[in-house]
């Protein structure tokens, strides 16, 4: 154990921290910490295991990556920044919270990004790698000054941790270990239970040599023993006793165990960040299942195949993000026009065109409904929780074989990576698709016998004696054949479009968080949810008259919206997507251009919603709602809506 | 398999099948359109092989050429432009035991569909792949195709094509694990009816270049070829194609050991000899859908096991 006079900076190290003496242990409701690094020294995994760890002792959690876009970006730079920040509390965490209480950087730099992004509370204690204040380059020794100057700006304790050197006692090459050292040092801080620790950390490593197990262990225990020789306070977020099972993982993952679990068996994609790590899940799992997960040659052919899987048998599913859904475009007016079922998930990232790619943002939502050319009416559904990311296949597989439609889901880069413990599912063989059905087709039956009340008909499969017929993306009537008769396309369009009616028909209105009526709705879909929620928790201790009410379908719309907003005074999108601000420059009320959900409102209700929407590349701050929520109140009038 | 469809499957095992069974909605090709021989031929195919319509899906993209599966009492699929290997390739994964033909056009898997073409040969999934090809694009009315002689005039090149022919056969075969190459005419019923079934017989993608006249806007296109029979060079082997009497119609033949690749690439790109014939074939050649099969489970034995998945994530 290395000698604490090296872990100690005096000139920022509170000297009434007395070595040994016992830890002063904050209690708390809830904490955010963060891991900061370059690229590929692990932070991610250490907060992985973290996280998980803190929710199988009872903890709620709530983690989001910080991830670049390059997978080696220089080290030691501020746009290079990687890493995790989880939110653990007492009760259940359902978004990332507002700014970082602790933060653990493995480079001073690394920390400067989070600190001038404003990622950091004032207050924040940070345990930072040491060895670059007296580093042999002396370009590295003047960055670390000049960065500690830059972060006295604020009232942070900052405390410096030998990392290195400690982790060259146990390993050569400390980069590959740094990580497993400061898993110890959270361990101690939040009195994680080690012994958990250490099978979280075999189940990370499981298909790697024992002795990968053995260092990592070695290295987590040595953090643990320097922190509890060096540190002096402690953090103590009681568990929630709960019976119920619970499971924890990320969105993709989630969403990839719920396409399992509703029975489809071939999932076509092609690598795009952030979607692509459902397939890195799939392939491991999937062939256990009876499944095939296609790695395409393009976005074109991923959705191509698997519209080609669907048609013949059970529904397949694609997985893409933005620019990929743009590709894919012409094959999803095909589906809609041929109704072959198909689910698409698009994990939306920042746009448009490659944009942030491993960013959250929100910006799809429009160009899914109607990014189609020709009238191509289908489904879009949106999952706020990780665990509506495993529920939202099973429902989407059932829409889209009832329905013969595409089923497309939003996620986006917040769910995708974010990790929550949710109750463990209970799967149900009425989840699942059933066997294509093989039986001869009745004397008579046709390909699109359209219901003329709800527009949906039956299909066939090849392999079916007698139902012999070709499917067409050209006009066709209800024996598939070409059919360019003006009625024909008239009647082909209604029953397509009165599809949607029929699946709205049998939803119900959304819930309402808070008070049924009052000044203020917010309205908002997918990921934000938690952080909507718990922003209206807060504007409602302080006496705001504030509801919200969160859409799980944006096609069709839940229904019921006119009449819950004709119960508010005034009602607001928040989304994360672009928006321009009323008084811009040149910004009219005519020539404003709104959120995505709001311009969708507006269209379908006639309420004049208004909206509050940003982009800056990170999921929604609890605080920045309620922010804007008090710029956003109606003016007291009685009875008119501003 | 439901017990009703077994009993489907029993009545109709020993049916016999003819053309006629095959037959589709009314064609509605130019008159004299290359395309009916090759519908005819591959009605007859399917009797003659006994493929029961239901278990057999036509693929195809759009074009002249892609509107075949209406012509066919099979399941089909008439997709978009350029995508129909995307959609077969689909069908084959998810149901390797029914028979799948492709039917593209020139624009179709040389132009807009090239980089599936390409893939898909690597692939090399079990299909039969016909590339329709009468070097124009027929149905957008006469523009340039990527296998336009140059120098011909389109409304979109009218002082002639600019760039050589792409060349598919010799662009097939510059594919790693591409498994069988051939080319046969519309106008020698005999030969293509031979190369359908060699084709249809191959295990993997057996990719067939059909030269194609188009009386409408290429009616010269192939003329010397049709009615100079020298012009055209028979290949010929004992594990070739071998359509009876065609030895006596062709004077000009050649022996090609189809197992033999850089032989077949050398006659592929020789641009100034026409060749109909097996020009590669290798059944050894891995091929997806073999490697990619999967045990289907029952729904309780799908629960089952994730549930011992989830319990691996369990808190």
């Amino acid at each position: 154990m290395a000698a604490l006079s090296s872990a100690v900076s005096p000139e920022v190290r509170d000297s009434s921290r007395v070595k040994h003496a016992p830890p002063t242990v904050h209690r708390l409701d809830e904490h955010t910490v963060e891991i900061v690094s370059d690229s590929g020294e692990g932070a991610q995994k250490c907060g992985q295991i973290f996280g998980t760890v803190s929710a199988k002792m009872g903890n709620g959690v709530w983690t989001v990556e910080i991830i670049p876009a390059e997978i080696e970006p220089p080290a030691r730079s501020v746009a290079g920044t990687s890493g995790i920040r989880i939110r653990i509390g007492s009760g259940p965490i359902t978004n990332w919270g507002d700014e970082t209480k602790l933060a653990v950087a493995f480079n001073e730099q690394s920390l400067l990004s989070r600190h001038r992004i404003g990622a950091l509370a004032d207050d924040a204690t940070i345990l930072v790698e040491n060895r670059w204040a007296t580093h042999d380059d002396e370009a590295i020794r003047d960055q670390w000054a000049s960065a500690m100057e830059e972060l006295s700006e604020r009232n942070y304790t900052i405390i410096e941790v030998p990392m290195e050197e400690e982790c060259l006692t146990v390993v050569e090459n400390p980069r590959l270990g740094k990580n497993m050292f400061v898993l110890g040092l959270l361990a101690f801080v939040y009195d994680r239970d080690l012994d958990r620790i250490r099978e979280q950390i075999a189940f990370a490593f499981l298909n790697k040599p024992k002795k990968i197990y053995e260092r990592n262990v070695a290295l987590l225990e040595l953090g643990h023993g320097w922190a509890s020789e060096n540190l002096d306070f402690q953090y103590h977020i009681p568990s929630i006793e709960t019976d119920q099972e619970m499971v924890v993982m990320n969105g993709n993952q989630a969403f990839a165990m719920g396409a399992i679990a509703s029975g489809m068996e071939l999932a076509a994609m092609y690598p795009i960040t952030p979607a692509t790590s459902v397939s890195h899940y799939l392939c491991d799992v999937f062939e256990r299942f009876g499944g095939i997960v296609h790695q395409a040659e393009d976005e074109i052919a991923a959705i191509g195949v698997a519209i080609g899987a669907s048609y013949s048998g059970k529904v397949a599913f694609t997985i893409t993000s933005g620019p990929g859904m743009a590709l894919k475009t012409e094959f999803l007016g095909m589906a809609v026009m041929t109704e072959i079922p198909l689910v698409l998930l698009n994990v939306q990232r920042g746009g448009p065109s490659t944009g942030l790619p491993t960013k959250v943002e929100q910006s799809d939502l429009l160009a899914s409904i109607f990014g189609q050319p020709g009238d191509a009416p289908h489904v879009v559904m949106a999952p706020a929780t990780i665990e509506e990311c495993f529920h939202a296949p099973i429902t989407a597989r059932r829409i889209a074989e009832t329905f013969r439609t595409v089923v497309m889901i939003l996620s986006d880069a917040n769910l995708a990576t974010g990790v929550q413990p949710f109750p463990k599912p209970d799967p149900q063989v009425s989840w699942q698709a059933p066997m294509p059905d093989q039986a001869p087709v009745p004397e008579g039956a046709r390909p699109y016998d359209w219901d003329p009340e709800t527009g949906l008909s039956r299909r066939f499969i090849p392999g079916q004696p007698g139902g012999m017929h070709t499917v067409t993306s050209l006009a066709h009537d209800e024996d598939s054949h070409v059919a360019y008769d003006a009625e024909i396309n008239q009647r082909s369009s209604r029953m397509r479009s009165r599809k949607l009616a029929a699946l709205q028909h049998t939803m119900s209105p959304p819930p309402i968080y808070g008070e049924e009526s009052g000044d203020l709705l917010i309205v908002g879909w997918g990921s934000t949810k938690g952080a909507i929620q718990e922003a209206l928790d807060r504007v409602r201790a302080e006496g705001l008259s504030v509801s919200s009410t969160h859409l799980s379908f944006l096609s069709p719309l839940e229904p019921g919206l006119g009449e819950i907003f004709s119960r508010f005074r005034k009602v607001m999108t928040v989304e994360i997507n672009y928006s321009d601000e009323p008084d811009d420059p040149y910004i009219t009320e005519e020539n404003r251009r709104r959120g995505q959900l709001a311009w969708l409102l507006r269209a379908t209700t006639l309420v004049d919603v208004d909206c509050w929407t940003r982009v800056l590349g990170e999921p929604l701050r609890p605080g920045a709602i309620v922010e804007a929520i008090h710029t956003h109140m109606p003016t007291k009038k009685r009875g008119k809506r501003t | 398999m439901s017990t009703c469809s077994l009993l489907a499957l029993a009545q109709s095992e020993d049916r016999d099948y003819e053309r006629a069974d095959y037959e589709g909605v009314e064609v509605r090709w130019c008159p004299g359109c290359g395309d009916y021989s090759v519908l005819t031929a591959t009605q007859r195919l399917l009797a003659e092989e006994g493929l029961k319509p239901e278990e057999t899906v036509v693929v195809s993209g759009i074009g002249c050429s892609s509107r075949f599966p209406h012509y066919m009492n099979t399941y089909g699929f008439h997709g978009i432009h350029g995508r129909a290997l995307t959609l077969a390739t689909g069908v084959k994964l998810n149901r390797p035991e029914l028979s799948v033909f492709v039917v593209m056009g020139d624009g179709d898997c040389c132009s807009i569909g090239a980089g599936h073409w390409l893939h898909a040969t690597r692939y090399n999934i079990d299909m039969v792949v016909l590339l329709l090809d009468n070097e124009i694009y027929g149905l957008t009315k006469k523009q340039t195709s990527p296998t336009t002689p140059q120098g011909y005039k389109s409304n979109t090149q009218p002082r002639g094509s600019f760039l050589p022919a792409l060349n598919p056969l010799e662009a097939t075969l510059g594919i790693t694990n591409a498994s069988f190459v051939a080319q046969t005419a519309e106008w020698v019923p005999a030969h293509l009816y031979a190369t359908l079934q060699a084709a249809y017989r191959h295990k993997g993608f057996a990719f067939v270049r059909i030269l194609q006249r188009c009386p409408h806007f290429t009616p010269d296109i192939m003329n010397e070829l049709v009615t100079d029979r020298d012009q055209v060079q028979l290949l010929m082997h004992d594990d070739g194609i071998n359509a009876p009497g065609l030895d006596k119609v062709f004077e000009n033949r050649r022996v090609h050991d189809p197992s033999n690749l850089d032989a077949a690439r050398r006659l592929a790109s020789d641009s100034q000899q026409t060749r109909l014939g097996l020009f590669f074939r290798d059944e050894s050649l891995p091929r997806y859908d073999d490697l990619r099969r999967t045990t289907r489970l029952t729904a309780e034995e799908r629960i089952e096991l994730l549930n011992e998945e989830l319990a691996l994530y369990a808190v």
